[in-house]
Order: structure tokens, then sequence, then C-alpha cells
């Protein structure tokens, strides 16, 4: 499946050679997500928030959790890396791995947030402290090997959000998780990096590293036996002695919790197959964001996860979707030329990012460059030139529209069946509960975010 | 100019692309650079527009004035083999090695030594002369890992020297962690106008300084023009709401009066408007805090019809004119 991706802003033969229908078919065929019978529903135990990095997860996961406690449930938010400014007005900008009551939330209706940020290694060491003994415990947490290790090896950050899930399931305090999922590169890492850790635990490595007592212990091993010892040396010769012994110490420690990691890692695993949860995709009207929710919404499927739709963040909308780019851009030029008569430029109020911006308020005649004429001239150049600029701004848009529903109805041909909702692109960032409410209310609002005054033959998108 | 650059940002800000774009800048009039891709992600290839880089140099591009691009994308397990058999000569217990699964377990889940590999490469590569005793590449352009882990990245082979305390590991190490920490070498951190990678820039800058490593530019992508200036929009969002309805029904949008076309645009317009300052104001926060870190800061496009490879020789140009040859970095 290819999701072709040359974005320009004229027409759309892309779309429509890979079979799609128009965009107003398209739209009139993709069902509505709707969230808050997911959030009401008693049934509804676990909503997780995926897609690629920077796509907007972590603000829907915060922004269900405080939708759903004020809706009357009793809603806890596992968050992974929130923004500095939304972690601290949430109150959980101190890690200590614990889910702390988030205040402020309207709790008339009977429900209650909680939230966390996860500490991975927090929670890898209570992993540890579980499971083993004290003694034991101590020597993994001191052992130099576990001390690299538990920080980063590939996956970690993703087990350990489902280690935590787990552990909030079990303590059943709680009756709806909404979880966020780690920033990598790609959703898939999510599914994939969990496996990638139980091969791990599996590896005939670790069994060789734990040996000889335990493969040399079993007939017919001979023959491994004496690889092994020539292994072994070869392995002290290039790790050094005193490292070889850290990785054996550190193994055989960590040996006996293996059954206990690829016990409950399974165990999660089928927690998110079941019936109560909800996988929710996030991503962005861009090419890259799609074709990686296209590839996620593939591959819940193929591991029968329970995938509930998708949620397209930052989409942007206009109040005058009727004029179009083209419009606008030719009468701004009317307004251009006819401002020009005794100036070269015409384009004050329209500038390049990198001049500095005066900080005193200007006068009309300040604002335009004038280099002569008589005020009230000056004054209708100002409107003018101010009204161009509107009309490129205006301009931009369109086109960053009319971009946007290409790239989704691409997304829309290959997965007629996937229900959508849009959260309108915010002009700031997203950092406060008043801030949360607003994705909020957009994820849950049922209309689409532009209004429906369209003359035909100026719409962005044939 | 560093020999070697260390391409580093959040997720997402655009790592690759800068570093093609750079390794392209670089290369321009004839110097030869080497592009190194380390997360296995053939992310180089796909912006190219290539087939999947095989763990070999090979030629991918040639830059304006006939210079040269070259690509890498390192694969830890062979690199792991190769080190083996550089050191060890290793042959058959390399392969009993991977047989057992250790080169697996090695490169994937000790993240420690699968990054002295990849970093031992890259040194290697930029250490490298030919016959002539020529180094082989002008410059090593690196697509690094994110800023969360590329301090921990370029400083793990401190943390080998300091496990193996002695022999060729901690020799090779030591070597390697010259190479990183002279001006040699030069960190530069992609971020985006918005806080989440622009605090993250900041973090990343203060934990490479703390580890003493050479840091470079920040590189600010993805920027949108700005179409409006400041003191436009608050004259517009005040008296001048007849004034902009008479001039869009003057350019050909309809009647300005209540209810007429152009009068009925007016109100959406100074909204989008609102919402442009809005942004240009929080982009104007983020360029202070970025701005206080004191260093040399680079602006590259919003290229609004996406990346492709015109796009990225645009992205190379833009940072060619910055480039002045000889200069620090
Ligand atoms: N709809 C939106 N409008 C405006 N800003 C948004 C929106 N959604 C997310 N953001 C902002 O984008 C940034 C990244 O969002 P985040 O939820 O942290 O992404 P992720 O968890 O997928 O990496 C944050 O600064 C957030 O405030
Ligand atoms: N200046 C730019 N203009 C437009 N798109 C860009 C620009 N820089 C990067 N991109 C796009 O942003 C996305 C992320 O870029 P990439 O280089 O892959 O980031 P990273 O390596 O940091 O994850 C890609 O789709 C890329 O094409
Ligand atoms: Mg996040
Ligand atoms: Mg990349």
């Amino acid at each position: 499946m290819t999701v072709s991706g040359t974005d320009t802003g004229t027409d759309s033969n892309t779309a429509t050679s890979t079979g799609a229908t128009t965009g107003d078919d398209a739209m009139a065929a993709t069902p509505a997500l709707d969230i808050d019978p997911l959030l009401d529903d008693p049934a509804t135990r676990i909503i997780v928030c995926c897609g690629a990095g920077g796509v907007g997860k972590t603000t829907t996961a915060a922004a269900l959790g405080v939708r759903a406690a004020e809706r009357g449930r009793k809603v806890v938010v596992l968050t992974i890396d929130p923004a500095r400014r939304l972690a601290q007005s949430m109150g959980i900008d101190e890690l200590d791995n614990t889910p702390r009551r988030v205040k402020g939330i309207d709790e008339t209706a009977g429900g209650e947030l909680s939230a966390m940020m996860l500490d991975m290694k927090r929670t890898f060491d209570e992993i540890v402290e579980a499971h083993a003994d004290a003694e034991r415990a101590r020597a993994i947490l001191e052992n130099p090997f576990y001390q690299s290790l538990s920080a980063g090896f590939a996956g970690t950050q993703e087990y350990m959000a489902m280690e935590k899930l787990g552990q909030l399931r079990a303590r059943d305090e709680w009756d709806l998780i909404v979880v966020d999922t780690p920033p990598s590169r790609s959703a898939l890492d999510f599914l994939d990096a969990p496996k990638r850790l139980g091969s791990f635990l599996d590896g005939k490595f670790i069994r060789v590293l734990m040996a000889p007592a335990k493969v040399g212990g079993r007939a017919g091993m001979k023959f491994l036996n004496v690889g092994m010892s020539m292994m072994t040396g070869t392995l002290s010769k290039l790790m050094g002695g005193q490292l070889l012994r850290d990785v054996q110490t550190f193994v055989a420690a960590m040996d006996t919790m293996f059954g206990g990691f690829r016990t409950r890692a399974d165990a999660t695993y089928r927690l998110l197959q079941a019936p109560g949860t909800a996988f929710l995709v996030v991503a962005a009207p861009e090419r890259d964001a799609l074709r990686e929710a296209a590839y996620f919404v593939e591959r819940l499927a193929a591991e029968e996860m329970p995938f509930a739709g998708l949620v397209l963040n930052r989409v942007h909308g206009s109040g005058a979707p009727q004029l179009s780019a083209e419009r606008a851009l030719a009468a701004a030029e009317n307004l251009d030329e006819g401002g020009i008569v005794d100036q070269g430029a015409g384009n004050a109020g329209v500038r390049d990012s990198s001049a500095p911006s005066p900080t005193a308020e200007p006068t009309p005649d300040e604002t335009s460059d004038s280099q002569g004429g008589s005020e009230g001239q000056s004054g209708t150049r100002t409107v003018e030139q101010l009204t161009a600029g509107l009309l490129r701004l205006h301009a931009e848009r369109m086109h960053v529209l009319a971009r946007e529903q290409r790239t989704r109805d691409r997304f829309t041909a290959l997965h007629p069946e996937v229900a959508v909702t849009e959260v309108a692109a915010l002009p700031g960032d997203v950092h406060d509960l008043a801030g949360l409410r607003a994705i909020a209310d957009r994820l849950a609002a049922r209309e689409a975010v532009e209004p429906v005054e369209y003359d035909r033959s100026d719409q962005p998108v044939g | 100019m560093s020999r070697l650059q260390v391409v580093s940002g959040k997720g997402g800000t655009g790592k690759t692309t800068v570093a093609a774009a750079l390794a392209l800048a670089l290369a321009t009039e004839g110097k030869r650079a080497l592009l190194v891709e380390v997360e296995g992600r053939q992310g180089i290839a796909q912006l190219f527009e290539t087939e999947a880089l095989p763990y070999e140099e090979r030629k991918i591009a040639v830059a304006p004035g006939g210079g040269e691009v070259y690509a890498l994308a390192i694969d830890a397990e062979r690199a792991l083999l190769d080190y083996l058999q550089m050191f060890y000569k290793l042959g058959g217990a390399g392969r009993a090695l991977k047989k057992l699964g250790a080169i697996d377990f090695a490169t994937t889940i000790a993240p420690g030594l699968r990054d002295v590999l990849l970093t031992g490469k890259a040194c290697e590569a930029v250490r490298r002369r030919d016959k002539q005793n020529r180094y082989a590449y002008d410059y090593v352009v690196m697509d690094a890992p994110p800023t969360g882990r590329i301090t921990r990245f370029l400083n793990v082979n401190d943390e080998v020297a300091g496990l193996a305390k002695f022999g060729p590991i901690h020799n090779q190490a030591q070597a390697v962690m010259r190479v990183l920490k002279s001006p040699e070498t030069a960190v530069h951190l992609v971020t985006l106008l918005e806080e989440m990678p622009v605090q993250e820039t900041a973090d990343g800058i203060a934990e490479l300084r703390a580890a003493e490593l050479p840091v470079g530019n920040v590189i600010v992508n993805m920027v949108r023009p700005h179409l409006l200036d400041e003191d436009a929009l608050r004259t517009a969002a005040g008296e001048r709401r007849t004034a902009v309805a008479k001039a869009l029904s003057q350019a050909g949008l309809g009647g300005a009066r209540r209810g007429g076309l152009a009068e009925r645009l007016v109100d959406p317009l100074l909204e989008q408007a609102a919402e442009h300052a809005q942004r240009v104001e929080l982009e104007r926060e983020q360029r202070a805090v970025l701005a206080r870190l004191d260093l040399a800061t680079y602006e590259l496009p919003l290229l609004g019809e996406g990346m492709d490879l015109a796009g990225l020789y645009r992205l190379a140009k833009e940072l060619r004119t910055r480039l002045a040859p000889g200069g620090t970095s």
C-alpha cells in the first residue's frame, strides 16, 4: 500500500487515481468516531492512545481523561512524556511514579481524575524489588550492567508502560485507565518492542551466559559445552574478566525474574486484546503521520486488538472556505496594484520573518513605509495593504486545507471503514485544563470542523 | 568547520532531512562527505529515493560544483563482527557467537555496546586516510539518535573505558572519545519553534555541555513565513473593519455593505489574522528561549509542498549560504 505524496496546491489526480472517491463522498462515507459513548460506557476500562511522535498522543490521552472524569468516571491517565507546562498544570511534574489526584476537575458528576508520569527506571527497579528477595534485588540494582541496561535497551519504555498499565489495572481503584504511549518514531514500536524484549528473555545466549551450571548439566550437551568454554574464554578476553563476571551475576540474578516478566507481558498483552480496551490512533493530517496510522491500523487488526478509531489532530479550518486561494491571491494583487502608485515594493505589512519587529505602537503613517504622499493617501494604502495581507494569509490557509483534505482522502480510500474524529489545530500549545477541555470538546464534537457555506465552484478540493 | 558533524534533535523535527541537507551543503565544490545513519530506519534511502542502503559506503548524490555525498547505514550486527575481526581475528568464534544469539544480544539488548559500535564506526570514517595520506572524507555527517539519548550515545565510550579498564577495548574507547570531545566534532540540535522541542533542545545542550561534548549550532527547521506584521494586525483588530470591507469590495470580492459578500469575509479573515498573530507571538517566545542558549542559530524554511529531492537541495543551498567555509561552528 502506498500513500502517494506530492502535495501541490492545485488538483488532486493522485487521490482519484488510487480509486478514491472525491472529498465529499469520502466524507459522507467516513463513519464518525463518537467519543462520549465510548467514555461513558462502563465496559470501557482501558483506552490506549497510539501514534507517531509529536502528533498529540499525550494531549489526547490527558484530554480524554479530563472529559471522562467530568462525565462521572473514576479515571487515571498514564502519561509518558507530557510537555513540561502541561505536567505542571496537572500537578504531575514530580516523578514519583504513582498516580496523583488532579485538582481543578469538576467532580459534580461523581467522577475524579488521577494522573501520573511514567518513570521508566523506577518502574524497572520496582519490578526487580517486587520479584526478587531483598538480597538478590540489591545485587541486581547495584550491578553496573543492570544500571546501564535498565536505562534504555530497545523497547524498555514500551515495556515499562505496559508493566505500569498492568499494575494500575491490578490496583482496581479506577474504572477507566487512559494510556499514553512512548514517543517512538513509529507507532508500531509500541506493538513490536515487548516482543523484542521477550525474545531477549528467551534467548539462547542468556542460557549460555548462565552455563555451565545449566547447559552442562544435561546429557547430550557435551558438544555445546566445549563451544561454551571456548566462548566464555573469548568473552572474557573481549570484555575483560570483571565485566564478564558482572554480566554473569546480573543474568543469574535476573534469571529468577524472567518467568515473571514473561508471564506479565503475556497477561498485559491479553488485557490489551480484551473487549474492555479501546485503541485510538492519533495522527496529524500529514503524509507520514497518516501512512504510519494506516500501518498501525493494519497491525492492530492482525494482532486482534480492539481498535476504536482515528483521532485526526491539528486539522486546520477556515471561517471563509467559500473564498478560494486563487481568488484571494488575485484580489490581493489587485489591491497591491491599486496601492503602489508611488511606491516600489507595495508590501508594507507583508514582510519577511527576519525583519526586526518594532515595539512601539505605530501611527498609520509609520506602518506604511511611505516615501511621500499625503496622509490621506498613505492611510488608504495601509488599509489596502493590510487587506492584501489578510487575503494572502487566507490563501495560505486554503492551501493547507486542501493539502490536508487530500492526505486525508488517501487514508480514507485505503481504510474507509475507520471511524474518524477531527480536532482543530489550536493556535497555541495545550498546557492547562482549559486547553485540555477545549481539545476534549472537539474530540467529542460530532459535526465536521468547517462550516458549510460552500460555493461549489470555489471549493478548495475537486 | 568540524569534520564530524553530528545532527540530533527531538524526533520528527527533521534530523534525517537536515543531516542529508548538511552533507550536500558540505560536499559542495568538490568535497566529499559521508552521511551516516545509525538508527536503522533507512531514512536516508527514502529521502534520496533510492533502494535500501546496504552496510557499505556508496555514493548517493552529487553536490553542486562536483562534490560527492556517500551514505552508510551502519548495521550494528555487522559492525560488531567487523570489530571482533579487527581486534581478535575471530573468524570461527565470531560465527559461533552469532549462532548463539550473542550478537543479537549485544547489538539490540545492550544499547551501550550497540552505541560503542556505531560511534566507533563513525570515528573510524573520520580518521580514515587514503594511500596519499589524505582524509578519505572531508566531512562525516551523522544522522544521530534523538536529543534525549544523544549525550549518552556519544559518551558511551567513556563508560566502556571505565568498565574495561585496560586492553584493546579500553584503548579503542579512548581513541573514539578523543575524536568526539575534540573540536573535530560538532553536535547540532534540530528544533521547531514549538515549546516541547525547544525545551528539549535547551535540556539537551545543558547535558552535552556538562559532558564536555562540543555543541555546534541550533538549527530551527520548518520555519513558516510571517505573512502579516504585528502592527498591521493590531490595526486590523480595531476600527478598520469597514475600511477592510471596502478594500475587499474594491478588489472584486462583492459588496461592502452589511450582509454583502465582502463584509461577511471580514470577520473570518480577521480571526485568521488573530490566530496568526498568536502563533507569531508563540514563535517569538521560543526564539527568545533559543537566543538565551548563546549559540549560532540557523533557520530552514518549511517546504509547504512536502519534502522531495528538489526540496532537499533547496535546504542544502540555504545551509550553504550560512556555512562560511573555515568559519567556526
Ligand atoms: N490540537 C492541537 N492544537 C494545538 N496544539 C496541539 C494540539 N494537539 C497537540 N498540540 C501540541 O503539540 C505538542 C505535542 O503534543 P503531544 O500531545 O505532546 O504529542 P505526542 O505525545 O504525540 O508526542 C504539544 O506542545 C501540544 O500542546
Ligand atoms: N523544512 C522542511 N519542510 C517540510 N517538511 C520537512 C522539512 N524538514 C523535514 N520535513 C518533513 O518532516 C518529517 C520528519 O523529518 P525527518 O527528517 O524524518 O525527521 P527525524 O529524522 O527527526 O525524525 C518528514 O516527513 C520530512 O519530510
Ligand atoms: Mg507524548
Ligand atoms: Mg530520522
